[in-house]
């Protein structure tokens, strides 16, 4: 009976696995057939308007470029805070919750906040403003990384650097963030991986536009807010271009994680 | 440089602070005429941008008119164009005529109960699905696969968890929901649907955090067991679960969090209507669809409704998402 319960148990466990894995494969398969297709280089060198979705990448990219390109000092220096300077107090180990919580908060609430507080006052959607949503959205993904990167920093290393005399400043900067290099820059590639695929604090932030802009005072052309109103629409082409984006967009998130993932395992064999 | 740097740093660190304060407060200000306008009753109250106190309004009676539209038009326009923008048009024009006139004999009165119950209800059947099979895969890939099948499985696992959100809502509408309702008639478009495939959507977070917390359990222990001539179920269920207990049901509600908070995959398949889902194959509404679809029409009190919607979305889950992970995946 026992045997019996074991081979059903056994049985079961990896029926589930393999049911989970049929539905991700099945996603996976549309997105393939369904988005190569449609891949053209008139994909890549025409914009929006004219049925293609030159735009709408290059504007994805920018807003999540520049919300990396802001956070990453933020984010580096708020973990680095966090690991060298903030010990183990109380205060320490409240920001490291908050981060916490925040990495997991509901990405739509930071489009409403961002809605308030700068498409409200200037009365349209703007660029800035899809930045700033994405900026929110990734800090505490870089605290959160930097932290338990530095984290892993022998305490060794840095009584070297100070014995020598060097100033905390300069132990912290050449020596500890030096050594957990690969860690860090694989946690901002997967949080580089984690906004450029948002669509939800987009919509009502950056909006998404037809037209080339790289005006990020104005509306913004956004490759997943296309994404969902070429999906909605009736006309098969549109959807088709839809598909389109949307295998694009996986493919890079997951070139990204790949990426990242090298990165960590190179460090790890050294 | 020294103090420059440790000042600057500090800045950094509290950013993250200051921006969750922010957010809370801001949200509160602008939802406040809305707070003040209905009060904890808006919890309970199914109408949503219904005028009162008046024998059938216009606004009533588009309201009914574009449900009953709703049912007959083809999923594509009515979460975007039709139903939304007809309805927040008119309840512009009524707010706004409210406040010039200074008449109290109507008001508009809007509800969350039925995107409240929509997002409960399509989070539990997400739950209910996902579990069983997560918890199977997590099982599979620590205690049953060889490990030449183990760890690509798991790296496509984790790879899978990373794909946008808005995949798996493309993918329901146009693939599993016409299946769902080929299965179980209905919409296309309906909670059951929604439900599911944010089921789906989770299982990949779910399974790697339960696998990662399944790992940690000491060999040892589980060769005692065996030693002791237990099968393998009986290791799992005796030792392996007890032990993981925390870390498993920690990355169940992390997933009921983000399942709780998820926009866009639903947003394509739950239908995006203001009434219940008499059955689970019915359309119904959830809040962050309702804050996705609604607000770029919305000005004055329709607009204060939403923030105010927002804000119960954000309080709740980070109660949820606070409880996962400062009870349950404390690493210390």
């Amino acid at each position: 009976m026992r045997l019996i319960m074991n081979r059903v148990f056994i049985i079961f466990s990896t029926f589930a696995a393999l049911v989970g894995l049929v539905f991700l494969g099945w996603i996976l398969f549309t997105l393939f057939s369904k988005g190569l297709q449609g891949l053209s280089l008139d994909v890549f060198t025409k914009d929006l308007i004219e049925g293609g979705l030159r735009n709408v990448i290059v504007g994805q990219i920018m807003m999540s470029g520049i919300a990396t390109l802001i956070g990453i000092p933020v984010g580096i220096l708020a973990g680095i805070y966090l690991q060298e300077y903030g010990g183990n107090s109380r205060s320490t180990e409240f920001l490291r919750d908050l981060s916490d919580v925040m990495m997991s908060a509901p990405s739509i609430v930071v489009g409403t906040f961002v809605y308030a507080i700068i498409v409200v006052p200037t009365g349209h959607t703007s660029g800035w403003a899809g930045v700033l949503a994405l900026f929110i959205l990734m800090v505490p993904i870089i605290v959160r990384t930097t932290d338990d990167m530095l984290n892993l920093v022998p305490i060794e290393l840095r009584e070297a650097g100070i014995a020598i005399g060097a100033s905390k400043y300069h132990v912290t900067m050449n020596i500890v963030v030096r050594y957990a290099k690969a860690g860090i820059l694989t946690g901002i590639l997967l949080a580089f991986a984690r906004v450029v695929g948002e669509t939800a604090p987009l919509i009502y932030t950056s909006g998404s536009s037809e037209f080339w802009s790289t005006d990020l005072t104005g509306t913004f052309p956004s490759l997943t807010v296309s994404i969902y109103n070429l999906a909605t629409m009736p006309d098969d082409q549109m959807v088709q271009l839809g598909w389109t984006g949307a295998f694009l967009l996986t493919a890079m998130v997951l070139i990204i994680n790949l990426l990242g993932r090298y990165a960590s395992n190179k460090k790890r064999s050294n | 440089m020294e103090l420059f740097f440790r000042k600057i740093a500090q800045l950094s660190a509290s950013l993250v602070f200051v921006i969750l304060a922010a957010t809370t407060v801001v949200l509160y200000l602008s939802a406040k005429p809305a707070i003040e306008e209905f009060g904890a009753k808006f919890l309970f109250e199914s109408r949503w941008g219904v005028e009162e106190k008046v024998e059938l309004s216009p606004a009533e009676l588009s309201e009914l008119e574009s449900v009953e539209v709703d049912k007959d038009t083809s999923i594509t326009d009515d979460f975007i164009e039709d139903e939304d923008d007809f309805i927040m048009d008119d309840e512009d024009f009524i707010t706004d005529d409210d406040m010039e006139s200074d008449d109290n004999k109507t008001r508009v009165v809007y509800g969350a109960l039925v995107p409240i119950v929509g997002t409960v209800f399509s989070t539990l059947i997400a739950m209910l699905f996902s579990v069983p099979i997560a918890m199977g895969i997590a099982v599979f890939l620590a205690e049953i696969a060889p490990s030449a099948v183990a760890k690509p499985v798991g790296i496509a696992i984790e790879l899978l968890a990373s794909i946008p959100s808005i995949i798996y809502g493309m993918w329901g509408l146009f693939y599993f929901g016409p299946f769902i309702a080929g299965l179980f008639g209905g919409n296309t478009v309906s909670l059951l649907v929604a439900g599911l495939v944010l089921g789906i959507m989770v299982i990949p977070f779910m399974a790697a955090l339960s696998r990662d917390a399944i790992t940690t359990v000491p060999d040892m222990l589980k060769e005692s067991a065996y030693a002791m001539g237990a099968t393998k179920l009986e290791v799992i269920k005796d030792v392996v679960f007890p032990y993981a207990r925390s870390g498993i049901i920690g990355s169940i509600i992390l997933s009921f969090g983000r399942a709780l908070g998820e926009t866009m995959a639903v947003a394509f398949v739950i239908g995006g209507v203001y009434q219940f889902a008499g059955k689970v194959t019915d359309p119904t509404n959830s809040i962050p669809v309702v804050l996705a679809n609604s607000f770029a029409e919305s000005s004055g009190l329709s607009l204060s409704v939403l923030f105010y919607l927002a804000l119960i979305l954000f309080v709740l889950s980070f109660v949820v998402i606070a409880s996962a992970k400062l009870y349950f995946l404390r690493k210390k």
